[in-house]
């Protein structure tokens, strides 16, 4: 590996932040797409020079951005996402069914072979795929229709697909998260769906450990053992040891066990990372202490990593893809913030420093190692 | 030649200019001009209206004349004005308020 390229989606455009491998000097690039609401960006593994980007607008609605240069130049592909079959209905907030309504792409999965082939994860949730590089998007139906479907619920956020993970030794196999619906694995590459939340437990829900309902913020896994999950639950963080079937709690000595984005060390498989937020009414770290916690025991045990990271009067949040990690040695982790810094740490989260510091709000962060 | 004013974010978006000339045969409706920007220009699809629907997209609004038409029908002509080329069909985003 001989550098890294950052992309960060941000509310008003999108960065691309590149350095060799000593991580300190940084080449600032964009805003691309500048005024559009950029909630995802991310480089296939596949070809690092193609990579996938989502701005969206509230006024013009989505458009899918490609480059085939790492990021240079761009070109605009389909943006057409039209649910399969019969739209049907999910729970509104008045428990009335409501039809399903697509508003915006979350998250954009590349696969991890085909460069043109890539995932997207919607509000209203939903998973399309395309598999002719952005040009046409096809709804995987089974996820909406495996028959929790009309049950799931929108949060305040809305009812976003955002997270999608990729099974690196079983090509059939894909996990999703949805808020605030939770977990869900294919077993048969996408075409049928059960729910994984067996072990969580939410206080807002009548039945605290339902089926579906749960406010999954963010999974994560290692690529050696894929069938290890850590959860960042609305509260809680939580770790599977059985690719869902089960979940069991982690937060451990954590100050609070609400926040958003959880990543897995590149290297150390039970070294994972959370950044604690006070509170779902309040977005912001804790006394105003920006930590992020490392566990190098699956969880349980955690440790305040804060050297080069502001400690007093700080406010701002660090949303669910915020977060990334690189996969040089030492490994190297990022994460932006709703106050448009990007802090990188090159030595697994032992001291950080900030890349930049006056971007808009950071919405999403993912890491290329360049070789 | 009828004139389309774009909002500058979907000109730059499509790598156009913000003001369309658009040459159409028979009437010339919302609909008519919106059918031939998309054909001319496809990113532009989903964009001002809806790809299933059809519909105006809730945060833009049409004008012409200085008259408020985004809330007429699609298929309804447009002033003569507009037909002549005189003044321009506008597409505006609405101000974000606050």
């Amino acid at each position: 590996m001989n550098g890294v390229r950052v992309l960060v989606g941000t509310k008003k455009g999108a960065f691309v932040l590149t350095s060799d491998a000593e991580r300190k000097h940084w080449d600032v690039s964009g805003p691309h797409f500048g005024g559009w609401q950029v909630y995802h960006v991310k480089g296939s593994p596949a070809d690092p020079n193609r990579i996938y980007a989502a701005p969206s607008m509230d006024w013009f609605g989505q458009t899918v951005q490609r480059s085939d240069d790492g990021g240079k130049t761009w070109e605009p592909v389909g943006n057409a996402f039209a649910y399969a079959g019969e739209t049907g209905t999910h729970q509104w907030y008045d428990g009335t069914p409501h039809p399903w309504e697509f508003k915006r792409v979350w998250h954009l999965e590349p696969s991890l072979h085909d460069p043109d082939t890539v995932y997207a994860g919607v509000e209203d949730a939903a998973l399309f795929r395309s598999t002719d590089a952005g040009q046409t998007w096809t709804e995987l139906p089974g996820l909406r229709g495996h028959g929790t479907g009309p049950d799931w619920t929108p949060g305040a956020g809305g009812m976003c697909l955002h997270t999608i993970l990729l099974d690196p030794s079983n090509p059939q196999r894909i996990f999703v998260a949805i808020s605030a619906a939770g977990a869900f694995r294919s077993d048969d590459g996408g075409a049928s769906w059960k729910p994984i939340n067996r072990g969580l437990v939410s206080d807002y829900m009548p039945d605290k450990e339902a089926e579906v309902g749960h406010c999954v913020h963010r999974i994560a896994m290692h690529p050696s053992r894929p069938e290890v999950l850590f959860m960042q639950k609305h509260w809680d963080v939580m770790r599977s040891d059985d690719a869902g079937d089960s979940w069991r709690e982690v937060s451990g000595n954590l100050p609070s066990d609400f926040g958003f984005p959880i990543e897995v060390h590149a290297h150390e498989p039970e070294t994972i990372y959370v950044v604690p937020i006070k509170s779902d009414a309040e977005h912001y770290p804790p006394e105003g202490k920006l930590r992020v916690y490392r566990s190098r025991s699956g969880g349980d045990r955690w440790e305040a990593l804060t050297q080069g990271l502001p400690q007093e009067d700080c406010f701002v949040n660090v949303l669910r893809d915020a977060t990334s990690i690189d996969q040089l040695d030492p490994c190297g982790i990022y994460f932006g913030t709703t106050g448009g810094q990007v802090y990188a740490s090159a030595d697994s989260g032992d001291t950080w420093q900030a890349i930049v510091r006056d971007l808009p709000a950071v919405l999403s962060v993912e890491v290329q190692s360049l070789s | 030649m009828i004139q389309v004013l774009l909002p500058h974010a979907l000109s730059r978006h499509a790598g156009i200019d913000t003001l369309l000339t658009l040459e159409l045969e028979g009437p010339v409706t919302p609909a008519a001009i919106l059918d031939q920007i998309e054909d001319r220009h496809p990113v532009l699809r989903g964009m001002i209206r809806d790809h299933v629907t059809r519909a105006r997209r809730p945060y833009l609004r049409f004008y012409a004349c200085e008259r408020d038409l985004s809330h007429e029908p699609m298929d309804q002509p447009l002033p003569d004005a507009v037909a002549r080329g005189e003044q321009p069909f506008i597409v505006l985003g609405a101000i974000s308020g606050g």
